[in-house]
């Protein structure tokens, strides 16, 4: 187990291509990060540096006490699970466990009672003898957790391993993968592009866009207090509401429409982009915000509603209870949940 | 869904007769008559043949130029598939590293592929002249008194490296698509599992390329028992005298040097039924312990 710090880490790829912007974080032991993103914004190459796959082209990164830039792969004390599970294809389910541990001097006694334990803890019992190749996605995914787990790293290292399971299989390996990684304690660093992975699993997310962090924090506080308009968008579904309005004296005048009250301690004049989650809006008769609604969309627990909001599209989350059809209704915003950020630079103001 | 089919058995009988008519003709009807006239005495001159059941077989296996001919065989199709195989497989690990996904290269590597045999033994008479050849001045800087057609052993020293030569790239394609469809994050697994190249060679690259190397294995042996004829034939200039050969240039210089179409027969039958044996073994033996994914 062991805390990470990376401390100006970035990656120009020989080409040229600057796929990773110096970025700086620490991850505490036994934490839970996860690097959030959309496809090619430097999550994997992020990842795989702190693996050792690939070279560190700016910065320093320690893993512990040990600075590891120049460490082989093999000696860094971390364990990865790849995305389509990278399993040996002609070793038997045993053999592919017990692969780290044979070349890292185990005895062979030893090595049969770890691999016995991963597979208790995986479920993996009957499936020892089998191949790869005989095995289902799921019961791969299984054997590529064992093979981290065997291990005991200080580290643990997930790219997109949840990415080719069926849904409910997602959401079930998922909560393992969390819950296993709460029993073991080990330190990790978790890549998805899934705002719903990250959400749920991580004790930390860094949020990366374009090769830059964009944010980094607590599930709770990268959904309540996006740093940008990009993470607005990015985490949570629906994502906020997002629309161009004018901040004067307090008020934010949207379209030149209905004016709401802003948070108060705003004494900023201009153009200001105001996000609002579909949650954090009601419906009500005397509220002073009219909105016409043009969708309904029928989730069970909950009902989204689709229209416009003064020319914006807009989005309301009402519960089950509230029942909605298409038409002009009126809204109840509620100020302490306006967030705005400016136009230009998308930043939060 | 329409499952696509034929309505009659006619339209793909007629498509695969050409085919099936080509083996039988070229394959099949040759290999029969070679195995009749094994068992006929030929006139030299043509007049006639005589029924002599196994004694051209018998014959072979008392002749003691036949044995020492066989076994040089033995040893000529161990070395040149040994060494085709490794360096092409050395080669190709080097290149590996280099080229990982530039295709251009490939086809560039590819090139002494298109040499034929007889060109390929050319370019062998001018390296190993007995005067003028750099080959010949190497071996004689290095002490060893080289000349070509007229030591037996450096004459198949000759034919062991051209053959190697000749052979070498296409078991370096060969290998060089087998290791690039080695999945990378495989790879980076084991990089991260096991700190030693060596090592990860051996345990993970080389069982998955397995099935590439026995493919590659049967097409060396057969390559360097047959189709080195060109080769030696250009080398020895179609005068063997008293210079290594491989069966199959015994039976073309008995049969159609020496006329006796009986003995070549034999030969050519002896030949036919080793191919058969080599092949059941090698498919009972080794390719049972490979994992084909
Ligand atoms: N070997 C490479 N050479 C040049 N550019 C690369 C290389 N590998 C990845 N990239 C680029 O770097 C960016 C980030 O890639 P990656 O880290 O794989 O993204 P992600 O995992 O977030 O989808 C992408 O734009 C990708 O095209
Ligand atoms: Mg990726």
């Amino acid at each position: 187990m062991a805390q990470v710090k990376l401390d100006g880490v970035g990656k120009t790829y020989p080409n040229g291509f600057e796929a990773v912007k110096p970025c700086s974080f620490d991850i505490e032991d036994g934490e839970f990060v996860v690097l959030v993103g959309p496809s090619g914004c430097g999550k994997s190459t992020l990842l795989r540096m702190v693996a050792g796959l690939e070279d560190i082209t700016a910065g320093s990164l320690s893993i512990g006490d040990r600075q590891v830039n120049d460490v082989d792969p093999a000696d860094r004390d971390v364990a990865m699970v790849f995305q389509n599970y990278a399993l040996y294809p002609h070793m038997t389910v045993r053999k592919n466990i017990g692969y780290g541990l044979k070349n890292r001097g185990t005895s062979a006694a030893e090595i049969d009672a770890k691999v016995q334990d991963a597979a208790k803890m995986l479920d993996l019992g009957a499936l020892l003898d089998r191949k790869p190749s005989q095995l289902s996605g799921g019961q791969r995914q299984r054997v590529a957790m064992g093979r981290a787990v065997v291990r005991d790293p200080a580290l643990f290292l997930f790219d997109e391993p949840l990415s080719n399971l069926d849904a409910k299989l997602r959401n079930q390996m998922r909560i393992e993968i969390k819950a296993l990684q709460r029993r073991l304690g080990v330190t990790s660093i978790y890549v998805t592009h899934d705002q719903v992975e990250a959400m749920t699993m991580a004790d930390r997310i860094i949020v990366l866009n374009g090769g830059e962090i964009e944010q980094i924090g607590t599930p709770a506080e990268i959904y309540h207090n996006p740093a940008s308009k990009f993470v607005a968008s990015f985490m949570g579904a629906p994502p906020m509401n997002l629309m161009d309005a004018q901040l004067e004296n307090g008020e934010i005048k949207l379209n030149g429409s209905a004016a709401l009250t802003a948070p108060a301690k705003q004494d900023y004049t201009g153009p200001v982009t105001m996000g609002i989650r579909p949650e954090d809006v009601v419906i009500d008769a005397a509220g002073p915000t009219p909105f016409t609604i043009e969708i309904v969309e029928e989730l069970g627990a909950h009902r989204l509603l689709h229209g416009r909001l003064a020319g914006h599209p807009f989005t309301v989350h009402v519960g089950k209870d509230t029942t909605a059809t298409t038409g002009e209704v009126k809204l109840q915003i509620n100020p302490d949940a306006i967030r705005l950020f400016q136009p230009e630079t998308g930043k939060a103001i | 869904m329409k499952r696509a089919g034929f309505t009659s058995i006619w339209l793909p009988v007629a498509l695969l007769l050409p085919q099936l008519s080509i083996i039988a003709i070229f394959f099949y009807w040759p290999a029969g008559w070679a195995v009749q006239s094994s068992f006929y005495l030929q006139d030299p001159f043509g007049f006639g043949s005589t029924f002599v059941g196994f004694e051209n077989y018998t014959d072979l296996t008392a002749n003691s130029e036949y044995m020492r001919i066989a076994w040089f065989t033995v040893v000529f199709t161990a070395l040149v598939t040994f060494f085709s195989l490794s360096i092409a497989l050395l080669l190709a690990v080097k290149a590996d590293k280099v080229i990982r996904g530039a295709k251009s290269y490939r086809t560039l590597l590819m090139w002494v592929y298109a040499v034929a045999p007889p060109v390929a033994g050319f370019m062998g008479i001018m390296l190993f002249h007995q005067h003028t050849g750099p080959i010949t001045d190497f071996f004689k800087a290095l002490g060893w008194d080289y000349k070509i057609l007229v030591d037996y052993n450096s004459t198949a020293t000759a034919f062991i490296i051209v053959s190697v030569w000749k052979q070498i790239p296409v078991n370096f394609i060969f290998f060089l698509s087998g290791l690039q469809s080695i999945p990378r994050a495989v790879r980076e697994a084991a990089m991260i599992d096991n700190r030693s190249g060596v090592r990860r060679f051996w345990d993970i690259t080389f069982p998955l390329l397995a099935p590439t190397g026995f493919f590659l294995l049967i097409i060396n042996i057969t390559y360097a028992l047959f189709d080195t004829f060109g080769i030696i034939d250009t080398l020895v200039k179609g005068e063997p005298g008293n210079n290594p050969m491989t069966l199959v240039y015994k039976v073309y210089m008995d049969g159609f040097r020496g006329n006796d179409l009986g003995g070549s027969s034999a030969q050519s039958v002896i030949l036919m039924v080793l191919v058969l044996v080599l092949t059941v073994f090698q498919f009972r033996l080794i390719e049972r312990r490979i994992h084909y994914s």
